[in-house]
């Protein structure tokens, strides 16, 4: 394996990803628009403590926004025969998965950075620990931007299709990954549904480094989150390959 | 060393067998043609030496480097046209060469300097900055090639690159990929147009229902067929074609405003067109006999109605 190739294919397939995709003013504005809808709705009119919630608000704007475009790209590139036309370069189908999930994972950086940083500012929110919070934001990208990687893996050529599997995936996990209910205050299966679900370790971190009640040790936080992105990698790649084997 | 070997190559999808055991191997600064009827298996061999698909069975070498051993170093070695295989439509032609060139991981002045050259080249100089979704589909196959061509591969795999496309277009790419053969860059064209392929290749290979059924000079393939000869004849009227039926005759044709009557001897079929012609009361306005071209040995090989 030539992995100066390697490591050059991923990163031009993440370059070619942002000026194609994420560069676009509508995906930035929906990146920023989005957050502040769920602030409205989370927070206006509700009697909620603000610090509280605010890590569970954080983390589901994160999770939205480094997810969101994920899904489309390869169904997408299919559709316009931009994707075999990508494979005819030295380039793999790992380099594909790679190079779209680290371009996910840099737009839901930005977005999260900008929303994390107006809630310490405009709240303001107490940060306790800036080491955790910066490797969740990190962690918590790339494991979701993998999750939208592999969203978009069985997908064939119609991105409505995958837009409908990634809604059924995304939205039910905000409801049991302890934002709204938190996970301390949970018993018997919701508890072990909420365990199973990646976004629960990104809230916990969140919760931990804004110094609000936290389930778990840091490190099984980073730890889950980092098997759960390989996961996903390891899955969307292995059925990007067998599509492909298929020529589909 | 070959530029391009193919060994014992083998593909499925479910039940259907598109490539069978084909073996070929292009030399060095050759221009190659691949030819066959819709579903013969080209595109599925060409899928599979570019990388884009997996052989169930077989190697291919490229420049001797086998492409599942050292898949990049072999990929790094062709510039290459997929049959679906467009540019970025949100990209401008200049971006889109340019994209390609990291691809290969050349410098930026490299990238620059032969993107433009090549935007003169193909005649899109004044639209290099114009988006690709903006371009009709001659430009955009135009800007396909450049891209193919950014890296200055030794290597060069086209898929049916002019298919559909205007005579403009057409002579463009054909000019450029004639001069980078020219420059010692070998050729691979699979095409539906034969005679465009027995004018470019130095040798065809010809694959009917996934397997191999002739590969040689088109010249050589011609002769094969030479037993056939045809009699190229305009009449003055219209005519019924039963009225030559003959054993003579093993098949004939319209072409325009001609018939072409299909004979292994030429004298006795033109001695019974001549009879035909007395008791029809028909006028013949010309007459001539011709070889069998690429086309008719094609059309014999791969049995094609």
């Amino acid at each position: 394996m030539d992995w100066k190739i390697y490591f050059r294919a991923v990163s031009v397939v993440a370059r070619k990803d942002i000026r194609i995709y994420y560069r676009k003013a509508p995906v930035f504005i929906f990146g920023l628009i989005l957050p502040t809808f769920l602030f409205f709705a989370f927070f206006v009119g509700r009697e909620l403590d603000i610090h509280k919630y605010f890590p569970g608000f954080l983390a589901m704007s994160l999770f939205f926004t480094s997810s969101s475009v994920g899904p489309l790209i390869v169904p997408w590139e299919k559709q316009q025969g931009t994707f075999e036309r990508l494979l005819s370069y030295p380039v793999s189908i790992s380099t594909i998965v790679l190079g779209d999930m680290i371009a996910g994972a840099l737009f839901g950086l930005m977005i999260s950075t900008i929303v994390g940083v107006a809630g310490i500012f405009l709240i303001p929110i107490a940060i306790n620990d800036v080491v955790l919070i910066f490797i969740a934001f990190v962690l918590g990208n790339v494991c979701f931007s993998s999750l939208g990687v592999l969203l978009s893996s069985p997908g064939g050529k119609a991105p409505a299709n995958i837009m409908m599997l990634a809604a059924l995936v995304r939205f039910p996990l905000i409801f049991v990954s302890g934002i709204f209910i938190p996970v301390s205050q949970m018993t018997g299966v919701g508890q072990y549904i909420t365990y199973c679900s990646p976004l629960t370790y990104l809230v916990d971190a969140l919760n931990q480094s804004t110094g609000q009640v936290s389930v778990f040790s840091w490190w099984v936080d980073v730890l889950v989150m980092i098997a759960f992105a390989a996961v996903f990698l390891l899955v969307a790649v292995t059925v990007l390959r067998r599509r492909s084997l298929r020529g589909m | 060393m070959p530029a391009l070997e193919v060994r014992s190559l083998s593909k499925h999808f479910g039940d259907v067998k598109a490539v069978k055991d084909i073996s070929f191997s292009v030399n060095q600064g050759e221009f190659f043609g691949l030819l066959g009827p819709n579903g013969a298996g080209k595109t599925t061999t060409i899928r599979m030496i570019i990388g884009v698909l997996k052989p169930d069975k077989g190697s291919i070498l490229i420049e001797g480097v086998d492409l599942s051993k050292n898949y990049f170093e072999a990929k790094s070695k062709i510039g290459a046209i997929p049959e679906v295989g467009n540019i970025y439509p949100d990209l401008s032609a200049r971006e889109n060469i340019d994209l390609v060139g990291r691809f290969y991981g050349l410098p930026k002045s490299v990238r620059q300097e032969r993107a433009e050259k090549l935007l003169s080249d193909l005649g899109l100089k004044e639209r290099g900055d114009d988006l690709a979704r903006k371009f009709s589909k001659g430009m955009r196959q135009r800007v396909s090639i450049a891209c193919a061509l950014v890296n200055e591969p030794p290597i060069l795999i086209l898929d049916e690159p002019t298919e559909g496309l205007d005579v403009m277009s057409r002579r463009l790419i054909v000019d450029k990929v004639k001069e980078m053969n020219q420059k010692g860059s070998t050729v691979i064209l699979t095409t539906h147009n034969i005679e465009e392929a027995s004018r470019l290749c130095q040798r065809v290979c010809i694959i009917n229902k996934g397997s191999i059924v002739a590969i040689d000079t088109p010249e050589r393939l011609r002769r094969t067929a030479e037993k056939m000869q045809i009699v190229e004849v305009s009449f003055s009227k219209k005519i019924d074609v039963a009225w030559f039926n003959s054993d003579l005759i093993t098949r004939s044709e319209q072409c325009g405003d001609k018939w072409h009557f299909y004979t292994e001897d030429p004298d006795k079929a033109i001695e019974h067109i001549v009879k035909v012609r007395e008791k029809q009361d028909l006028k013949i306005i010309s007459l001539s006999i011709s070889g069998p071209t690429l086309e008719d040995v094609f059309v014999k090989l791969c049995e094609v109605p």
